[in-house]
């Protein structure tokens, strides 16, 4: 269907594709694997026409073909969907699937007729999209279909899916995968750029990886596994599983009772939770996104007013309850934030001085009378906290923007470990990193809580959180609805808690 | 590297600023380049160009680092006018009041009295902010008109020379009047209004500088400015920051009155100001919101300004408006550099292009 010989591509100095060789054969699920970085993107870009490669050609059912727009790739029959949707957010579903393709002729739309083929096409892939919707209105599930079918409307024979799963919640990647499977029965080709082994190995029929712009696996899905693919990816053997000894647990450094969140509007997020960390475990959350978690965790790390919160936190015997940020992090609760750009960093703010948020008024940051910014120190600082936990580039002057997103987060995960914390607060702590990154984070991770730090996880991968767990919570609806044992709770029994609460 | 980005985008502001003001000369009937040579040849001749050039900077450069401290903790002051007049009256006031007092006791109360009018002035703006979430935008621009009327008030009912017609007080006491620089510099008359303040102006420049970039506070108030939301996570009080940045903001507006009330008129003068504090705001704009930046426009300000009056006086057509023009041409097109490189609020490097 579609196979790209010896495509090479350079953006000034950076060799993002060197002769890349991918095959993808009719009627499959093709997947592309790499890490960030990769060249998985840039390569199936030059497919759809949106960049030119320096070198190579594209053969499309056999024959070459010059593809210079994705106009070109279009008439091909090739559609693309990208990370980021590109729909018009305050038109109807239809309106959006037309653009760029308008039926009727001359001033007059046919938007009728176009309504049909949409619904025809819905039917006939079970996409249950309504052509009249408003796209605002709709999920980011829903809008994903939207994207497809826009890929559908205009005749598109190969479907290439950029990271598609990314933004999705598991139940709806589930939903997700079935349409995916449906269109390869109809005959389409699907070609799926992602990350992440599990979905690779549960979608495609066959796999390319790539490493460093190049392809170095090509293989068939029901022949390999994930450790295969993770060492192809990464270059180097690498843990899936979280290795880990029983956990040495002491006395309760964190008690919550009956803690409930109010927030604007009178809405609770948080209900009556009660829990405990002992020092020296990792307690995880489990639950779908928007369950409450984002305002427990931020509850507790101080940053909601204390007339949003009804209840007790405790820090050993200290009640913290009506406490700000400053006091509890001085107290030596740290923080990983669920959203680093909004939260986690100060994005126009340089390497250095992003690494002494939060301890920037203290000694030793702080010299000469008490006012005083150390720059030695400073620099110190970001130095141990860039080399100890791999931040690269480990240029203390860059700004945080310049960073990638996997390398922001090690830059906030070093920064927290730092201050030696007695009580460390994860929210997402891998989302958008690199498998690599993942394992590193995960050791560290399990490394404080070896050293005696009392560790609450929240994490919508539930892999992670029953790897890393010592004792899983499941929250529904802003309750604790249950505990489980990590160790031996199956997937389906969390799952059912997430989803139903009982 | 960076300083070579910093400064080409401000450079390329007033250059093509320039050019279009050049056309239009030469649309009205002058040579451009004669007129330009006017401009720049009064303005920066010695004694009495320069001199009257850095008087003229002295308070842009105040108004310039006022906008400069409450933008870099991400708010709008466009109320440095208002809390100039306040600060000038303030220390009018003290010299008016406290006239018979040493001048080496006299001298610093009157500039406290200039700070504290600025600052309190530009306060309230921010605990409103901070209290109640109102805008500064607005809450600044109503007390302009607020200040501006009370002072005509006081002026006009209290410290005015009965029978005077011109809305101005009764002078201070000579041991209020900081000396000129004439006094120092060989060369350079002593009728020019240029005085110490503008030495002041150039140390609190330097004190803006080490303040936001190399102290706690400052951190604080840039963390805010960039991210509330990270600075709240880092436990930082935003709600603090905000008012600390409007009281030193309005406290360095304020400091206009010193130059003004002790160095120049020696009484208050009703309606002195001419915009200093919106020009203020192009100030700090085209000095990319720093402490240098703030000087070098500052001067590009003033010399506009004194360079301006000999280009009315000696060409055909060509009237000192077009000093209005090239300002707001200026303006434009760094408010233009501003829209190219993304909202408002982003005032850092050049956005790094990714590979």
């Amino acid at each position: 269907m579609l196979e790209l010989r010896n495509i090479t591509k350079r953006f000034g100095n950076v060799l993002a594709n060197d002769k890349v060789n991918i095959v993808v054969k009719p009627g499959t699920i093709h997947a592309i694997v790499g890490e960030n970085g990769a060249g998985k993107s840039t390569a199936m870009r030059i497919a759809y026409g949106f960049y030119k490669a320096d070198e190579g050609e594209i053969l499309v059912d056999g024959h070459v073909h010059d593809i210079e727009t994705p106009h070109d790739a279009i008439a091909l029959g090739i559609g693309m969907v990208h990370q980021h949707f590109m729909l018009v957010d305050t038109m109807t579903v239809a309106e959006n699937i037309v653009l760029g393709a308008e039926p009727g002729s001359g001033i007059a739309l046919d938007l009728v007729q176009a309504s049909f083929e949409i619904r025809r096409l819905s039917e006939e892939f079970k996409l249950a999209v309504n052509p009249g919707s408003v796209i605002e209105r709709l999920s980011v599930g829903q809008q994903q279909r939207v994207e497809l079918m826009k890929a559908l409307y205009r005749h598109a024979r190969l479907l290439i899916l950029d990271e598609p799963t990314a933004v999705l919640t598991p139940q709806e990647v589930e939903e997700f995968f079935s349409i995916l499977r449906r269109m390869r029965e109809q005959g389409k080709t699907v070609v799926i750029i992602t990350h992440k082994l599990t979905e690779v190995l549960a979608i495609s029929d066959e796999v390319t990886v790539m490493r460093d712009g190049r392809v170095v696996g090509r293989l068939q899905t029901k022949e390999t596994n994930a450790t295969e693919l993770a060492r192809l990816m990464v270059g180097r053997e690498v843990l899936l599983r979280v290795e880990k000894t029983p956990a040495k647990t002491g006395s309760a450094e964190l008690s919550v009772r009956n803690l409930s969140v109010t927030v604007r509007g009178g809405a609770k997020p948080v209900k009556d939770v009660s829990l405990e960390v002992r020092k020296g475990e990792i307690l995880g959350i489990a639950g779908v996104e928007g369950n409450g978690q984002t305002e427990l965790m931020e509850a507790l790390a101080g940053l909601l007013s204390p007339s949003q919160l009804s209840g007790e936190i405790r820090i050993e015997d200290r009640d913290i309850t009506q406490e700000g940020a400053r006091l509890r992090r001085e107290l030596g609760i740290a923080h990983i934030p669920e959203d680093r750009h909004r939260r986690g960093l100060l994005l126009e703010f340089d390497l250095a001085e992003n690494s002494i948020l939060g301890v920037h008024y203290r000694h030793p940051i702080v010299a000469y009378a008490g006012t005083f910014l150390d720059n030695g120190a400073i620099r110190r600082r970001a130095k141990e906290i860039l080399e100890g936990f791999d931040v690269r580039p480990a240029n203390p002057d860059l700004p945080a923007r310049a960073l990638s997103g996997g390398n922001q987060q090690k830059l906030i995960i070093g920064r927290e470990f730092k201050v030696d914390p007695k009580l460390l607060l994860v929210v997402q702590p891998t989302r958008g990193v690199d498998i690599g990154a993942i394992e590193f984070i995960h050791r560290k991770l399990v490394g404080l809580r070896d050293s005696g730090c009392a560790v609450l996880l929240v994490s919508a991968e539930l892999e992670e959180v029953m790897s890393l767990s010592d004792r899983l919570l499941i929250i529904h609806e802003g309750r604790i609805v249950g505990e489980v044992d990590p160790k031996v709770a199956t997937i389906e029994e969390i799952g059912l808690l997430m989803t139903r609460g009982h | 590297m960076i300083l070579l980005r910093e400064l080409l985008f401000p450079l390329i502001a007033v250059v093509a600023a320039f050019i279009v003001g050049g056309i239009l000369i030469l649309v009205i009937g002058d040579n451009p380049l004669q007129a330009y040579g006017l401009l720049f040849g009064s303005a920066l001749s010695w004694p009495v160009g320069i001199g009257y050039t850095l008087f003229y900077a002295t308070p842009l450069i105040f108004t310039g680092l006022a906008v400069l401290v409450a933008f870099r903790c991400g708010l709008l002051n466009i109320g440095a006018e208002g809390q100039l007049y306040i600060g000038a009256f303030a220390t009018a006031w003290v010299g008016i009041t406290l006239a018979n007092l040493s001048p080496w006791l006299l001298i610093p109360l009157c500039f406290i009295a200039a700070i504290l009018g600025g600052g309190v002035w530009g306060a309230i703006p921010g605990v409103l902010k901070a209290r109640f979430g109102s805008h500064e935008v607005i809450n600044t621009i109503m007390l302009n008109f607020i200040a501006v009327a009370l002072l005509s008030y006081f002026t006009q009912y209290h410290y005015k020379t009965p029978g005077d017609p011109i809305m101005q007080t009764v002078p201070i006491g000579e041991g209020a009047h900081i000396a000129r620089l004439g006094r120092f510099i060989p060369g350079l008359p002593e009728f020019i209004p240029l005085n110490l303040a503008f030495v002041l102006a150039l140390i609190c420049c330097g004190l803006v500088y080490l303040f936001l970039w190399r102290t706690k506070w400052g951190y604080e108030l840039r963390a805010t400015g960039t991210n509330p939301s990270a600075a709240e996570y880092g436990g930082i009080s935003v709600r603090k920051q905000i008012i600390v940045a409007m009281t030193i903001s309005g406290a360095l507006a304020g400091m206009v009155g010193i130059n003004e009330v002790l160095g120049y008129r020696y009484r208050y003068y009703d309606g002195f100001s001419d915009n200093y504090g919106f020009t203020g705001i192009a100030v700090a704009l085209l000095g990319r919101n720093h402490p240098v930046g703030v000087i070098i426009s500052a001067l590009l300000f003033a010399i506009l300004q004194r360079g301006g009056i000999p280009v009315d006086a000696f060409t055909e057509h060509v009237t000192k408006d077009i000093v209005q023009v090239l300002q707001g041409t200026i303006i434009l097109f760094v408010a233009a550099e501003a829209f190219f490189r993304g909202p408002f609020a982003k005032f850092g490097l050049l956005n790094r292009s990714k590979v």
